[in-house]
């Protein structure tokens, strides 16, 4: 059996990021990717945040693949063919220190994984690992889909994206249920940068986000998105998997019900489709993390559930634990201590930054958006219903018209209701 | 856009070996009603065959999200990743 220092399972950001850290300490490191290559199997929306990226690759913008950085994030709450809108724009965001870029996963994921290899790290592609080996209670290795596939390690960091497969046999995770997974379709539509710039008010080489409600997805708990890419738009959406089963929605239904809507149609008008493509989206948050760590193994990125869906921060968090887990894999190699406590340190590291402190910040607002569905549903109608008649000129005195308004707003909701979705909201998020 | 047509842009590298198994045909036929499968999968793999009363797998077009094992509510698809190197191979990411 070949044996290794550390064997990462998944060319994702986690898994790259472990590896890149671990062949920094000095460990002999290898990362096994089912795919052709790194990137091939993978998707996002595609945001990737600077810092994070900047920890594992320091001035990665200099050389990686990247589409545009953003300098704008509008927000939409979708009511039918009314929308309303709020956004950020800072053109400082456009030049050094950045704070995102759109990416495609394909020729960034590929890249990374180069800069793994310039680090020392071992790729092995078109490899399925199916099992852990174990010797006792201790992680000892992995078994992949080749003959003679077993391969021995000191410390295996489990980064096999949202598919928990391996982290739920090695007993550390549990299966995936409806509610806490979020489906999501995308698709890359092809347009002229000039175009893309002028529709979103943006210089040559700059980015926009845009995060859509309410109806872009029919109401459920879920979100729309368009990012802008070089010469392409990233159009997504996606819902929890609960209720999209509850109201017999289908994923590309979704997706062409939100490219219907006349502010999102205008945006990609005359656009070209390149690519349709799926992806699951962990977002349990806090509650169902699972057990990240046991003795020779650690789980990062989505494996973990290290996902903020709310502020949609997950590759940021991703390579960070995974840049953690290869770090304390190396320590703990070193001092020849691999133990369930010396893996622990893992753990006490993602508590000590944003990773697992955002995660626990929000760690009610899965149960909120689960128990209020009307939370998705009322308020882009109060909204929408409320700026549409404040808005509209016709020789109604304001001070009625406000009087309207309030009516209205109690006729869709009680007092008592406001008062408890406020109240909700405040110590879900604050 | 029909999804079909979508379909189309996606490249696939298929494996001869099916990657994903309905683990009791007869759970779909008598106890599932509803067949969220035939709708909840991005792809639309699955689908209600009238005539031989069973769920059809198109496994060829599957885009390996992982939805249908986790949405299945009898727990009743296997589905596993494909061979090392075989299935979705995507363009962009």
């Amino acid at each position: 059996m070949r044996n290794f220092d550390v064997i990462v399972v998944g060319g994702g950001p986690a898994g790259l990021s472990a590896a890149i850290s671990a062949a920094r300490g000095g460990m002999k490191t290898v990362v096994i990717e089912r795919g052709d290559y790194p990137g091939t199997k993978n998707v996002m929306g595609g945001i990737l945040y600077t810092n994070a990226t900047n920890a594992v690759v320091p001035e990665f913008w200099k050389e990686a693949p990247l589409e545009r950085p953003i300098i704008e994030q509008r927000l939409a709450v979708l009511n039918g063919d009314q929308s309303i809108m709020a956004g950020y724009r800072d053109p400082a965001w456009a030049v050094e220190p950045f704070n995102a870029h759109s990416i495609l996963r394909v020729p960034f994921d590929r890249w990374l994984a180069k800069q793994a290899e310039v680090a020392g790290v071992m790729i092995v592609p078109e490899t399925l690992v199916e099992d852990l080996l174990y010797e006792e209670d201790a992680v000892i290795g992995v078994r992949t889909g080749r003959a003679q596939g077993d391969l021995g390690a000191k410390v295996v960091i489990l980064a096999e994206g949202v598919n928990n497969f391996l982290a739920v046999k090695a007993g550390l995770a549990k299966p995936l249920t409806p509610e806490i997974i979020s489906v999501t379709v995308k698709e890359i539509i092809a347009l002229p940068k000039e175009t893309i710039e002028d529709r979103f008010c943006l210089e040559e080489g700059q980015g926009a986000t845009i995060e859509l409600f309410g109806d872009s997805t029919a109401g459920m708990m879920g979100v729309g998105f368009i990012y802008t890419n070089k010469e392409s738009i990233s159009l997504g959406v996606g819902t929890n998997l609960g209720p999209m089963i509850r109201h017999h929605w289908t994923p590309n239904d979704l997706m062409e019900n939100l490219k219907s809507k006349p502010y999102v149609k205008r945006l990609l008008q005359g656009g070209e489709t390149k690519e349709y493509l799926a992806h699951l989206i962990p977002e349990g948050g806090y509650n169902h993390v699972p057990r990240l760590y046991r003795q020779g193994v650690m789980v990062a990125g989505d494996t973990a559930m290290l996902v903020n869906s709310l502020n949609r921060e997950g590759a940021n968090h991703a390579m960070t634990s995974g840049k953690i887990a290869g770090e304390v894999a190396a320590e703990s190699i070193k001092k020849g201590d691999t133990s369930q406590k010396a893996m622990a340190v893992y753990e006490a590291r993602l508590r000590n930054c944003f990773v697992l402190n955002d995660l626990y910040h929000y760690r009610r607002m899965g149960d909120m958006f689960e128990n209020n569905p009307h939370l998705l549903k009322t308020y882009p109608e109060i909204f929408s219903k409320a700026a549409k008649m404040y808005l509209t000129a016709d020789e109604t005195p304001k001070k009625q018209r406000q009087k309207e308004i309030m009516k209205m707003v109690f006729a869709h909701r009680s007092k008592w209701g406001l008062l408890k979705d406020a109240k909700n909201a405040w110590r879900t998020l604050l | 856009m029909k999804l079909d047509d979508k379909l189309y842009l996606v490249r696939f590298n298929t494996d001869k070996l099916n990657h994903i198994k309905i683990k009791d045909p007869s759970v779909c036929l008598n106890q599932c009603e509803d067949k969220p499968c035939t709708r909840f999968c991005p792809s639309h793999v699955y689908d209600w065959d009238e005539e031989e009363k069973r769920i059809t797998v198109g496994y060829e077009g599957c885009l390996e999200c992982g939805t249908c094992r986790i949405g299945c509510p009898y727990g009743n698809i296997d589905w596993k990743y494909p061979r090392g190197g075989f299935g979705v191979s995507w363009k962009n990411g």
